[in-house]
């Protein structure tokens, strides 16, 4: 539904370069919560600015619903008929909501309907029924002013899908709401990518995000997506940095000549009478470290971190029994315990 | 002199500020409103980025800022009769007033723009809308309570500029009590409309800030918080009275 191929995005300012996006490939499939994740700075804007063609890319190519954007940019810095017409198919959603303050609720919702030349009748029955989706009805003559920042989000969300866009784009939707109020905004955003079957693309500095509603993801580092795939994939990746984020299990090895591993076990698998026959076969004690099960992306994942005593090179058989098992393992090397997020730094909400 | 004979002459020079106040502030914000908008614009990553045109808007502006508005109206003369076919009246007056006022108009315009939440910009770019929308369905509505101000400020301008008008036979309360204080020492007549401009302005700007404020009120958040100017002395207004006087 959108790709991306070879996408670069240098800023020039004062004679400085900063390559915001260098060789961006992304592929987002029809009807999938595609979410983006990386550290501040890292070009996740960018990305998600180039895809409706705000930010003009450098070089490469934006392809969404079959369209090549990048073609409908012209020369100029002004955005063509074509690719505003494009644009009005895609929704946006901002993490400052970007409500116009001198507005109702509902002429905010109206105003992209507006832009479509849509009729007064036609407008404001898309918009009550827009505003009855997002669980808004009784607001609808409320300016934003009134609103919290949930309630704000919500109509930012209905604003976006008032063109009836097949594709729904968020940069950091949630950023600026509480724990609470963002599970609610990401709930609605599942919700409708199920009953809409909206393609949805998202930008987030959150790993909850990706983890309570995405199908896939990618995880980018300074300008380049290293890591992508479906949630259930990466999670069968051994030694991905973005499954070690998604589901972090803690546990430091009691000493040094331990050999630590990460035991990964999808749905029904249960590792419980694994690792009791595999110290009753080898004859050797295991300490489980950590353990947990959590649902990803509408997963069941379990993790193990379990210690074996001495070293990788005299584990080599018990090792290759787990894997004989059908279980994920993951050797953690030394240096890495204890960090369960090596990769990914939390922030707070800008 | 008695009231009754102070009543028309008071009457007629009221009439000829309201018309010159009246007229060039409508000149200064049809003029001066565009220019303003454009010089947002037009200015580096504004959506019609064009240094040429921003620069010159920009030195025009200044010029017609900085230059004394008594300077601006002599310069003018050529031109005003040009359009009026004389340098001497209200209507002729309304020309270095229009004049003055536009540039004047024109900055605070652009600051007011400027102050728009460049995220709703985008926000109507994203959904397709083009330069014009974004003008109209967003910079204007949203600076909206910055731009009463504004318009509040220049209403109290203008009237300090028409009563220079005025001693050059425009008329008005200025010129009023130029002729009638300073040349014929009636005191009385000359407090009498010191009193009534004092009086005029204080309204105006009460009403001015009275629906800048309500309008921000409801719309909240974006858009600069229109400032209380009542206790202030920047207007040119006040400082031109009592030069006059
Ligand atoms: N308009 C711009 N002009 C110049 N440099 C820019 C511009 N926008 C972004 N950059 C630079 O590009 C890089 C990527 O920025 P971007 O906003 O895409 O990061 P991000 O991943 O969204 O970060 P955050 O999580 O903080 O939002 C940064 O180094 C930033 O300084
Ligand atoms: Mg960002």
């Amino acid at each position: 539904m959108i790709t991306t191929s070879g996408l670069t995005k240098v800023y020039r300012s004062r004679g400085r370069e900063v390559t915001a996006l260098d060789g961006v490939d992304l592929h987002v499939r029809e009807g999938e919560v595609y979410g983006v994740i990386g550290q501040s700075g890292a070009g996740k804007s960018s990305l998600i600015r180039c895809v409706n063609l705000l930010e003009r890319p450098t070089a490469g190519t934006v392809t969404v619903a079959g369209q090549d954007l990048t073609a409908l940019a012209g020369r100029g810095p002004r955005a063509g008929k074509e690719l505003r017409q494009a644009r009005s198919r895609i929704g946006m959603v901002f993490q400052h909501f970007n409500l116009l303050s001198s507005r109702t609720v509902q002429d905010n919702i109206e105003l992209p309907l507006e832009i479509l030349g849509k009729t007064g009748q036609e407008r404001s029955r898309k918009a009550l029924e827009l505003l009855d989706l997002v669980g808004l009805a009784d607001k609808a003559k409320s300016y934003p002013a009134q609103l919290s920042g949930g309630q704000k989000q919500r109509v930012g969300i209905a604003r976006a899908l008032a063109g009836d866009p097949k594709v729904l784009l968020s940069d950091e939707a949630t950023s600026a709401l509480d724990p609470e109020t963002t599970r609610s905004i990401l709930q609605l955003l599942r919700d409708l990518n199920r009953q809409l079957g909206l393609t949805v693309l998202l930008i987030t500095h959150e790993m909850d995000v990706v983890k309570s509603i995405c199908d896939s993801a990618a995880l980018m580092e300074k300008g380049r997506i290293v890591e992508s795939g479906t949630v259930s994939d990466l999670l069968a990746t051994p030694g991905s940095a973005l499954a070690a984020a998604l589901f972090p299990v803690g546990g430091d090895p009691s000493g040094d000549d331990r050999t630590v591993l990460d035991v990964t076990f999808h749905g029904e698998a249960a590792t419980q009478p694994v690792i009791s026959h595999l110290s009753r076969t080898y004859n050797i004690d295991i300490s489980i470290l950590g353990a947990a099960i959590d649902t990803v992306g509408g997963l069941q994942v379990g993790r193990m971190r379990i210690e074996l005593p001495g070293r990788y090179e005299d584990n080599v058989v018990p090792v290759g029994f787990l894997r004989e098992q059908g279980l994920q393992i993951d050797v953690v090397n030394n240096d890495a315990v204890g960090d369960g997020q090596p990769l990914l730094v939390k922030e707070g909400a800008k | 002199m008695t009231w009754s004979e102070m009543q028309p002459l008071l009457e007629q020079a009221g009439q000829e500020t309201l018309i010159m106040v009246g007229w060039s502030t409508l000149l200064a914000v049809v003029g001066g409103l565009p220019l303003g908008i454009l010089l947002v614009l037009t200015d580096k990553g504004g959506l019609l980025q064009n240094t040429v045109v921003n620069k010159v808007i920009g030195q025009v502006v200044n010029i017609g800022r900085s230059l004394p508005f008594i300077i601006l109206m002599v310069a003018l003369m050529t031109f005003t009769r040009w359009v009026t076919g004389t340098t001497i009246g209200s209507e002729a007056a309304i020309v270095p007033l229009a004049i003055g006022g536009i540039p004047f108009f024109a900055r605070l315009v652009e600051t007011a723009v400027r102050e728009v939440d460049g995220g709703l910009v985008e926000a109507v770019q994203a959904m397709g809308g083009n330069t014009w929308t974004v003008v109209r369905k967003v910079l204007v509505p949203e600076a909206l309570p910055s731009l009463i101000a504004s318009t509040t400020t220049t209403i109290i301008a203008l009237i300090g500029y028409s009563a220079m008008a005025g001693t050059v036979g425009g008329g008005g309360l200025g010129d009023l009590a130029v002729r009638y204080g300073y040349n014929r020492f009636e005191s009385g007549l000359m407090w009498v409309t010191v009193a009534i401009l004092a009086v005029a302005i204080s309204l105006i700007q009460f009403a001015g800030d009275a629906t800048a404020r309500a309008l921000h009120r409801r719309g909240g958040r974006s858009g600069a918080a229109p400032r209380l100017r009542l206790l202030k002395t920047e207007e040119p207004a006040t400082a031109d009275v009592s030069k006059v006087a």
